[in-house]
């Protein structure tokens, strides 16, 4: 609560960059065919970038989730890296092995019960000594739902009020128990004062919660929360209640476009302009020089988008096979089959209309005189969340964002495990530092120091817990 | 799992369990540690737990756990296959043990968490069942309170839902196939679709086949109905007697039960909670100093002497049984005297089964990795070979 200071409503750049990795483990953006590739499961892989994020200063080590194999026309697809560990598992297995590092799960509301999720992100805070995160995701659709006892499917707006009520009793579970709760020493009475303990009663439409939580508050109060959903009911969830956005913006102009919207929805729910952080989903191609990394990114796109990928994306979209066409040659003259379940399940593409899509796309792809592979590879470079060129070149870029405060970071998925990180620590973390747009040093031990987060107040919401 | 090929009595020596729970087993513990119960939740307390564990020469940790406090003096845990995952890499032979709940849980989640369990340890995850009948944690996740017999029921559904996510990738569906384009061969991919009694889940897992192929599943005798551990739903179980002269003979009748362990049966391991003489003082008084405060009220076998007199008891069941989970009543006291004295003494003996570096759980119950159960008859009869690591490991 701020009854003496009022949030500010103008937002303030940092002139600062922070950089947090995300270790994909799910995409078609891993390079999976190069001879140097490593394994996406061995924990080698996770502790090789965990521990380089940690050298070049990063302040989180992120790791994204999916409750159900992508499919691809009714099998699981077969081109693209797939498999991974549980996020908060292989997290806590990191928190043994860095100091400093955020370590943030990414997990679903959906298919998770409020007072379980909340006990186990308490103790990756604990055990990571306050440096943990929790990025909520709502995906959700009938299809995943099969993996699960309470199985379900909620429509959009549902999903992200279900998604709301769902962390706000989350935050009351963190901030159920007083300071000074469990028994400085062994002569006090009990182990814990159950005085300084409040029980959480939550009777939502979704879900029941009737709790005494177990656990104390970390160092850094509870873990730090991002969001990753661009829709504006997602947009309005994070102004409410995250800390930090996970954006898909990182062009500078839609940065800065995106930026302003946030900080607008930030300021209407009461908060501070400065309250929610962004960082973007961005993916870094470089070299000693601009040709080099230009031909390091040739190489990278081709094998991120071979012959059979160009061809497995038109199908998701065609709903039926397409092998008969050549990947070299024209898009396909044939018509989409139009059905829900056709697409590739888990693309997070739903609702498209199949036949007019085709057919705008035919003709871009004739118009520019674009092959099948080469189309796909234009829709699919992530030409928007890219960086590439020279150390020095990138560096001046990002200073830009960090001048104006287009963002407050950027997330980056490594497209090679588990080097990846190799030459951004080594080169570019250099040069940001040199132009002064990033911490030479972890500001602090826990995440929230490290972000430039203040600890959270206590739910202005919950009574004392004697009363 | 007809392919076990462990004799018994196991000619290799039996195996040593620690339960890590806070400040020890007796809800007292606490009163003895300076810091207070504050430390138990420190991820330092918990490194430096794993790592004595490890170097006394245990092989293997429990870590307990449960949806609500079962001790109203111990009322936090940190979540326990989290912090197995925790003691992962920093330890290298100990096997990691968590108590997971299957009543008020997700099996799917479940599956995913123990196979990850098993990639950051490298093939040294356990699991340890426990169905919660506890009514507070049905009221904590919204769910109706399940009783007695169904728990039996709800604890071997989502034993076999696990069991089939973990067969769900057989062990080379990441081929990596450069020319065809294909990371997986999703004809080495399975549904597992379960449909039990309650609820359904389709699968495939969503994390590769673990380095174990199967983790060693333990439950405490008596929650699965005899006719689910013959199906094989566990690969031991835990065996309680109200005085640790009766441990013998609960042994005994479980053999009779149970098939042997070369036709598959499950290890029997003991449960025995023990004070010891330290610190100058007898096992008696201690035990009298910490009951004064909270009696320890127990129906597990306990064992109160001397580190001797221990080391002779556990001698005597390790003749018997697979092996033998010791209770500390407080963690770093029973601890010192157990890698001081009792644990060499029965390692000159030869009563302990060597500890290799890296070995699996699997190996150290002598269990050797199957096959997945999707997997072809030809794929089958190639890849049972006894004690292999996984792709991955
Ligand atoms: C950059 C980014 C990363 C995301 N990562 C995940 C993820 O790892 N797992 C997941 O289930 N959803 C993920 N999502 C999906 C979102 O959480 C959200 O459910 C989805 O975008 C639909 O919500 P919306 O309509 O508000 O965009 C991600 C979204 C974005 C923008």
């Amino acid at each position: 609560m701020s009854e003496q200071t009022e949030p500010a409503t103008t937002f303030v750049p940092s002139g600062r960059l922070q950089l947090g990795v995300f270790f994909q483990g799910v995409n078609s953006g891993t390079v999976w065919k190069a001879a140097e590739s490593g394994s996406q499961t061995d924990f080698e892989s996770f502790r090789r970038i965990a521990q380089t994020a940690e050298r070049g200063l990063f302040a989180a080590f992120f790791l994204g989730e999916g409750l159900r194999l992508r499919e691809h026309l009714g099998r699981p697809h077969a081109l693209d890296v797939a498999g991974r560990p549980d996020a908060q598992t292989m997290l806590a297995a990191l928190a043994a092995i860095t100091s400093r590092i955020g370590l943030v799960a990414t997990q679903n509301t959906t298919y998770n019960d409020p007072a379980d999720l909340a006990h186990r992100l308490s103790t990756l805070d604990l055990l990571s000594g306050g440096r943990a995160a929790w990025n909520v995701v709502t995906t959700d659709n009938a299809w995943t739902g099969a993996n699960f006892r309470r199985g379900g499917y909620l429509d959009h707006a549902d999903r992200y009020r279900h998604a709301e009520a769902f962390v706000q009793t989350a935050k009351e579970i963190w901030d159920s128990w007083d300071e000074g709760a469990l028994a400085a020493s062994g002569t006090d009475e009990t182990w814990v004062d159950r005085a300084a303990l409040r029980p959480i009663h939550h009777n939502g439409r979704h879900y029941t919660v009737d709790y005494l939580p177990r656990l104390p508050r970390s160092p850094q109060h509870h873990p730090v929360l991002f969001q990753a959903g661009d829709s504006p009911e997602g947009r309005n969830f994070a102004a409410r209640q995250a800390d930090v956005i996970f954006s898909a913006h990182p062009q500078y102009d839609d940065a800065l476009q995106f930026r302003s919207d946030i900080v607008a929805r930030t300021v209407a729910a009461g908060r501070g302009a400065n309250d929610v952080k962004i960082m973007p989903a961005s993916e870094f191609i470089l070299g000693a020089t601009s040709k080099e990394a230009q031909d390091k990114k040739a190489w990278v796109r081709s094998l991120q988008i071979g012959p059979q990928q160009a061809i497995a994306y038109l199908e998701q979209f065609w709903g039926r096979e397409l092998s008969a066409y050549d990947p070299d040659g024209p898009l396909p003259d044939i018509d989409p089959v139009v059905e829900e379940t056709s697409e590739t399940r888990g693309s997070g593409f739903h609702g498209a209309k199949a036949r007019e899509l085709a057919s705008t796309w035919r003709s871009e792809a004739a118009e520019k005189g674009l092959t099948i592979r080469q189309f796909v590879s234009a829709r699919t470079s992530r030409g928007d969340a890219t960086f590439t060129g020279s150390y020095t070149e990138v560096a001046d870029r990002l200073q830009q964002y960090a001048v104006t405060g287009a963002v407050d970071g950027f997330n980056i998925s490594p497209w090679l495990i588990p080097t990846g990180l190799d030459d951004i620590v080594n080169h570019l973390v250099p040069a940001l530092q040199e132009r002064g747009v990033y911490p030479t040093e972890y500001e602090g031990s826990t995440l929230r120091d490290n972000l430039g987060l203040a600890n959270p107040a206590r739910l202005p919401t919950l009574s004392p817990a004697s009363a | 799992m007809t392919d076990t090929q462990t004799p018994f009595p196991p000619e290799r020596g039996g195996l040593l369990l620690l339960d890590l729970d806070g400040s020890g087993a007796h809800p007292a513990a606490w009163r003895l540690d300076p810091a207070g119960p504050a430390r138990s939740l420190l991820p330092q307390r918990l490194r430096e737990t794993v790592l004595a564990a490890e170097s006394a020469g245990f092989h293997a940790a429990t870590f307990s756990d449960g949806p609500t406090p079962r001790n109203p003096s111990a009322a936090a845990h940190l979540d326990a296959l989290q912090r197995a995952a925790f003691a992962a890499p920093v330890t290298r032979s100990l096997a990691l043990i968590p108590e997971v709940d299957t009543v008020y849980t997700e099996p799917f989640h479940v599956g995913t968490q123990l196979a990850s369990l098993d990639y950051v340890s490298l093939g040294r995850a356990g699991w340890l069942v426990a169905a919660s009948a506890d009514a507070a944690a049905a009221a904590a996740v919204g769910r109706e309170h399940v009783a007695a017999p169904a728990l039996a029921d709800e604890a071997a559904d989502a034993i076999e839902v696990s069991r089939r996510l973990w067969d769900s990738w057989e062990d080379d569906a990441v081929i990596r196939d450069v020319p065809s384009g294909r990371y997986l061969d999703v004809d080495k991919l399975h549904y597992a679709d379960f449909a039990g009694r309650n609820y359904s889940v389709k699968g495939p897992a969503i994390i590769p086949r673990p380095p174990q192929g199967q983790l060693p599943v333990l439950a405490p005798a008596g929650l699965l109905a005899p006719e689910q551990v013959a199906a094989g739903a566990v690969d031991g179980l835990l065996l309680s007697a109200p005085a640790p002269g009766l441990l013998a003979a609960e042994v005994t009748a479980a053999r009779a039960q149970n098939q042997p362990r070369v036709a598959g049966g499950p290890a029997l391991i003991v449960e025995l909670d023990i004070v010891l003489d330290a610190r100058g003082q007898s096992a008696s008084d201690r035990l009298a100093a910490l009951d004064a405060y909270t009696p320890w009220q127990e129906t597990r076998a306990r064992f109160t002497g001397t580190a001797a007199e221990l080391a002779d008891l556990l001698a005597e069941l390790l003749l018997v049984t697979d092996g033998v989970r010791l209770h500390p009543a407080v963690l770093d006291v029973e601890l010192e005297e157990l890698a001081r004295l009792v644990l060499p003494a029965l390692r000159l003996r030869g009563l302990l089964a060597p500890i290799h570096p890296d070995a699996t759980f699997r190996e150290q119950l002598g269990l050797s990795r199957p096959p997945s159960r999707y997997a072809d008859a030809v794929t089958r009869a190639t890849t049972a070979v006894p004690s292999t690591r996984g792709a991955n490991a």
